[in-house]
């Protein structure tokens, strides 16, 4: 079998606060093969981009971050040093950062940014640098791209930008992309011609791929390989098959029915809602997080949970065996 | 559809900006809204979709009073709105923003945010106000203790169900909801949701719903209007418009519409291009330029509104006078 790109096992990312320890990752595996996608999906605060940070190196400096393993392509990236890592980022591994506004420098040309990390990481000169930045802004869609190198980023439009974001990961041609939330801003127009880009993009180039998003209409068309991640932990993995045919956690079960799906939810209807409120991280975290909002709470939940996998890889934490599935699927 | 006088009705709107380009440019006109004419039942749910730069949101500023039309009227209930003053019309139509990070006073208690309409309009007392508070907050949802904490101390859920009791204590007939949800998670977006339609049905509220999310907007609203470049290319019952989309702009923005099923990959819009500058239009029908359907005729003739069984479309394709006589099938 082939080895996976990405290995990563027992991450744990904690951030000391005021009140003691804030636990906002805690303890999550994952592998990731070279043309893969990944969707990394979840709410507000459930850890999923610090994640994204954590494997790129670039987490503030209070956060600790410790793991059994996390490897890219052999690097030990839990004990690369400062200049390994810098090697690594831009180069081999790159990242899509959600706003397109903010994460490019205002004071230079899309030329200077887009040819930047190709000229510190390849031994290519300036005029081969130019020439492979039209290339690919032509590719990402971009009209008259030579013209565009000495504009501003304000001359631009939020789609415009966007791909050049991307155009930037793709410049050393990278192995992994990760992608926090890189279409929220944008249209849906943009949003599936991007997305559409980034697909197939990622299989031409044989790139392995994390997406970080909330839109699970966007899981659901782009990712090979689903996480659901709830309060630092993934509480459902598997294919996207599996995952949106029989999604198992009650917490995936849960997000799937507050979204309104044209021809099945009635118009005008309720929508289904999770009530509660994520819990505190702050301090020691035991048991199910999902269990002060989950309709099948029980006593057990405050204990150890079992994992439950299945032959092709899906697998979930719960402590009802079939996740209370088949009970809900008969009252619905 | 209905036979009472729609609440809201818009008659030939247009809002043109002048625009420098250049610090010596000449001034030049461009048009935000383009002869706009749009009617909201009372009691009913008018969708507002298009993308970013569409006119949505001058619109929605026109009617708050916050921006006059250079051309048309805007009537409310009959009325046309530039006779009224200000403070009339805010007690009749009250907005709830996008971002409710920024919509709050991030220095004012939940008690003076909620209560400032009242007290801008100098209606009851204090002890008054208390009480009105204390009620607005039950029926959105929020416990009465929150009236002494700030916006930073509350979620994005909370915070934007402040937004709604603000802009409801006022009982204004008609709320301007502008992308009320789009900056919340799912789960809370969903509660939110179910609030303003508990809320329309309780009430007898009337909404225009401006989003870009047309799944929300299926979801909620009872007629749509889809906006391009300023112009409102198809209106529509609900129905007629995600079941019959006649447009072949409001066909390519159900076909981006990305639903939660597997396997079925990601649509090609055939859109292509990028949207047009507002300020240079394409000439013809302003969409000609992205549409798959374009013909020569579109490229010089801008196309009438043409009645449908439940609307109004603008677009060549369905005019059985034109020169393209094209059949028609939605």
């Amino acid at each position: 079998m082939e080895s996976p790109l990405l290995r990563v096992r027992n991450l744990t990312l904690d951030i000391p606060v005021g009140g003691g320890t804030l636990h906002a990752v805690r303890g999550i595996d994952f592998d990731l093969k070279r043309g893969e996608t990944l969707c990394i999906v979840g709410e507000s605060g459930s850890g999923k981009s610090l994640t994204s940070l954590a494997l790129m190196g670039l987490l503030g400096k209070t956060i600790r971050r410790s793991a059994d393993e996390m490897s890219f392509d052999g690097t030990d990236l839990t004990r690369a040093n400062a200049r390994t890592m810098r090697s690594l980022r831009g180069a081999r591994m790159a990242m899509i950062f959600q706003e397109p506004m903010t994460s490019l420098n205002p004071a230079y040309t899309i030329g200077d940014q887009l040819t930047e990390a190709l000229l510190l990481h390849k031994p290519v000169g300036k005029e081969a640098a130019r020439v492979r930045a039209i290339e690919l802004l032509e590719k990402v869609g971009i009209t008259a791209a030579a013209s565009r190198l000495s504009q501003y980023p304000h001359q631009l439009s939020g789609g415009l930008r966007q791909r050049v974001m991307i155009t930037m990961a793709l410049m050393c041609e990278p192995e992994l992309i990760i992608a926090d939330e890189p279409t929220t801003a944008l249209d849906v127009t943009i949003q599936a011609q991007i997305l559409r880009l980034l697909h197939d993009l990622g299989r031409e180039m044989n790139m392995a791929m994390i997406l970080i998003t909330h839109d699970l209409g966007v899981v659901a068309r782009v990712a090979d390989k689903v996480a659901v991640m709830y309060a630092g932990e993934l509480v459902e993995t598997g294919s996207a098959t599996e995952v949106f045919n029989t999604p198992s956690h009650p917490y995936t079960r849960g997000l799937l029915r507050c979204i309104p799906l044209p021809g099945k939810t009635k118009r005008g209807g309720t929508l289904g809602t999770i009530p509660g409120m994520v819990p505190s991280l702050i301090g020691d975290v035991a048991g199910c997080a999902f269990r002060t909002r989950c309709p099948h709470a029980a006593p057990a939940c405050r204990g150890d949970i079992p994992r439950h996998t299945t032959d092709d890889g899906h697998a979930f934490r719960c402590i009802h065996p079939d996740g209370k599935r088949h009970a809900e699927e008969a009252t619905a | 559809m209905t036979t009472a006088a729609p609440i809201l009705e818009l008659r030939g709107v247009t809002k043109t900006y002048r625009v420098k380009q250049g610090l010596f440019g000449t001034a030049r006109p461009l048009t935000a809204v383009n002869d706009v004419s749009i009617s909201l039942p009372r009691g009913e749910v008018l969708g507002l979709v298009g993308e970013s730069g569409c006119g949505k949101s001058t619109l929605a500023k026109i009617l708050l009073g916050l921006e006059r039309p250079t051309a048309g009227q805007v009537l409310v209930d009959g009325q046309e709105i530039g006779a009224q003053d200000r403070m009339a019309l805010a007690r009749r139509i009250q907005p709830i923003f996008q971002d409710p990070y920024s919509s709050l006073n991030p220095r004012k208690s939940i008690f003076d945010i909620v209560s400032l309409p009242l007290r801008v309009h100098r209606i009851g007392d204090a002890a008054s106000w208390d009480k009105e508070v204390r009620k607005i907050l039950d029926i959105v949802g929020l416990p009465a203790r929150v009236m002494n904490t700030f916006p930073s101390q509350m979620s994005g859920g909370q915070r934007q169900r402040v937004a709604i009791a603000r802009a409801l204590i006022m009982k204004p007939e008609i709320v301007i909801c502008d992308e009320p949800t789009s900056a919340l998670d799912v789960s809370v977006q969903s509660q939110i949701l179910n609030l303003l339609g508990d809320l329309r049905r309780e009430f007898g509220l009337s909404y225009l719903f401006i989003s870009h999310d047309l799944a929300v907007v299926e979801h909620l609203a009872t007629r749509v209007a889809v906006m391009y470049l300023g112009r409102i290319v198809e209106e529509a019952a609900v129905d007629g418009l995600f079941d019959h989309a006649r447009h072949p702009y409001t066909q390519a923005l159900l076909k981006s519409v990305l639903t939660p099923e597997p396997g079925l990959g990601v649509p090609d819009t055939q859109l292509g291009m990028a949207y047009p500058n507002p300020i240079d239009p394409p000439s013809g029908c302003h969409f000609h330029p992205r549409c798959p359907k374009a013909t020569e005729l579109c490229k010089t003739k801008a196309p009438r509104a043409l009645p449908t069984p439940l609307g109004h479309v603008e677009c060549h394709l369905y005019d059985p006078n034109g020169p393209m006589n094209t059949p028609k099938e939605g």
